[in-house]
């Protein structure tokens, strides 16, 4: 029970940090940066849920990955063009 | 590229200090002193299942009022920076927009009160089950949102937006300065009796005044999803 | 397991601050920060877990009375919910202020905005 504790949250670190560069990697397009930053909350309320933390993993999923990610949406459909800088 | 390296530098410096964090961490096995006061009074003293509900609105109300501030000031000025980009374009929006698909007008005609009524479920059952105003604020703000989507030019009414916010804040305010004069002090919850642990109608006014917090978190969420979304066309 | 999270939150933080302070897109700064963001939240409700304790909602399963030797501590949780709430908030005053930069300026390179560099 443990062990497969243990390795599902290294597995889950392992993705975060992956999500976490590729939304911080410059090559990439911002809709897919966007959207792994969204990943990263995603993936963190997850991890919250195994810290037996239920209040803090609802949270971050409605608000940090959801709402967020569509601000960031809305605002990047109103600077499009010129962007790519 | 000599920038590059200052941040790499800085970069191992703030990584250092965390490995030493890291390392000086030892768990503890018991719970502090504070922790061991709000497991061992909840109980009697709130009447609240979750003890991070009564955390929030009870032992450190004040706290939460602040947040909720906050975050008024916060929508207040998105709503000020987006307003003046909103007079000059209000004709330039009427351009015709390709209408929304017919599963998504009628997915969110379906989905839109359901959505709405999760949202008031999480925040009345906030003192029991895990969730509460913000969780349920931002649920109710995601049913604006599909609202949005389905349809970007509809028109929400600021004024209802704002009325409803004003209206939840005051009503937090109020039931916290009748706590000074019907119980212990500001925003004790006592007012209204405890109940017995895991009601719905327990833990005195922690439910009224989560209710009211998810109703103005959700009014403003939803107030910063509309200025941005009326910015559309310019 | 504590552990994990909390290295997982630490190198989030460094990866946020790396690209934040390496990107030259606001836009894409702002991504990063968002992700220092997460990671503060995750080391600050790691350091508040404890080994084989349950979360901090009494029912059935957490009686009244063992309830100080069976729940993890709930501040840390209480202060990370507040941090998250304020966080989207600073988030969409970025955001706006991005908007308006770019409606006056039309450019998202941090390099073109030099007012206030000395």
């Amino acid at each position: 029970m443990t062990d497969l504790m243990t390795t599902m949250s290294l597995l889950l670190a392992a993705t975060t940090i992956g999500a976490a560069l590729m939304a911080i990697w410059g090559k990439r397009s911002l809709p897919i940066a966007i959207l792994a930053a969204g990943l990263v909350s995603l993936l963190a309320s997850v991890q919250f849920l195994l810290l037996a933390a239920p209040d803090v993993a609802m949270t971050e999923a409605a608000i940090g990955s959801g709402l967020t990610t569509f601000l960031f949406f809305f605002v990047l459909g109103r600077v499009r063009g010129g962007s790519n800088d | 590229m000599i920038k590059r390296l200052v941040v790499l530098l800085l970069l191992a410096g703030i990584g250092a200090i965390f490995m030493s964090l890291l390392l000086g961490y030892t768990p503890d096995n018991e719970l502090n002193l504070t922790a061991r006061y709000y497991a061992e009074h909840t109980a009697q003293d709130i009447g609240a299942a979750n003890i991070v509900t009564a955390i929030i609105v009870t032992y450190r109300g004040l706290d939460t009022l602040g947040e909720v501030t906050v975050l008024f000031l916060t929508a207040a000025i998105v709503g000020l920076v987006l307003a003046q980009g909103r007079q000059q374009n209000s004709q330039r929006s009427q351009r015709k927009l390709p209408e929304s698909g017919e599963l998504l007008q009628t997915g969110s005609l379906l989905l839109t009160p359901l959505i709405l009524l999760l949202g008031v479920y999480v925040f009345v059952n906030g003192h029991l089950t895990p969730g509460g105003g913000f969780q349920g604020g931002a649920i109710l703000a995601s049913a604006i949102l599909l609202m949005l989507l389905t349809d970007p030019m509809r028109h929400f009414s600021h004024r209802l937006i704002s009325v409803l916010e004003s209206i939840s804040g005051l009503i937090f305010i109020t039931i916290g300065v009748l706590g000074i004069i019907y119980a212990g002090g500001f925003l004790d919850n006592r007012i209204l009796p405890t109940g017995s642990l895991g009601q719905l109608f327990s833990a005195g006014v922690i439910p009224i005044i989560y209710s009211f917090i998810g109703l103005k978190v959700g009014a403003e969420f939803s107030s910063m999803l509309v200025n941005l979304s009326e910015t559309e066309g310019s | 397991m504590s552990y994990i999270a909390m290295t997982t939150g630490f190198i989030l933080i460094l990866i946020g601050f790396y690209g934040a302070l390496t990107n030259r897109n606001i836009l894409r700064m702002i991504i990063a920060f968002t992700v220092a963001n997460t990671g503060v939240n995750l080391v600050l409700v790691a350091v508040g877990y404890m080994r084989g304790r349950t979360a901090p909602i009494l029912d059935a399963a957490v009686p009244v009375t063992e309830a100080a030797a069976r729940i993890i501590d709930p501040i840390p949780q209480a202060l990370v919910l507040t941090a998250i709430v304020i966080g989207v908030g600073v988030t969409a005053l970025m955001l706006a202020f991005v908007y308006k930069l770019y409606a006056t300026r039309g450019s998202l390179d941090i390099s073109n905005y030099t007012e206030l560099k000395w």
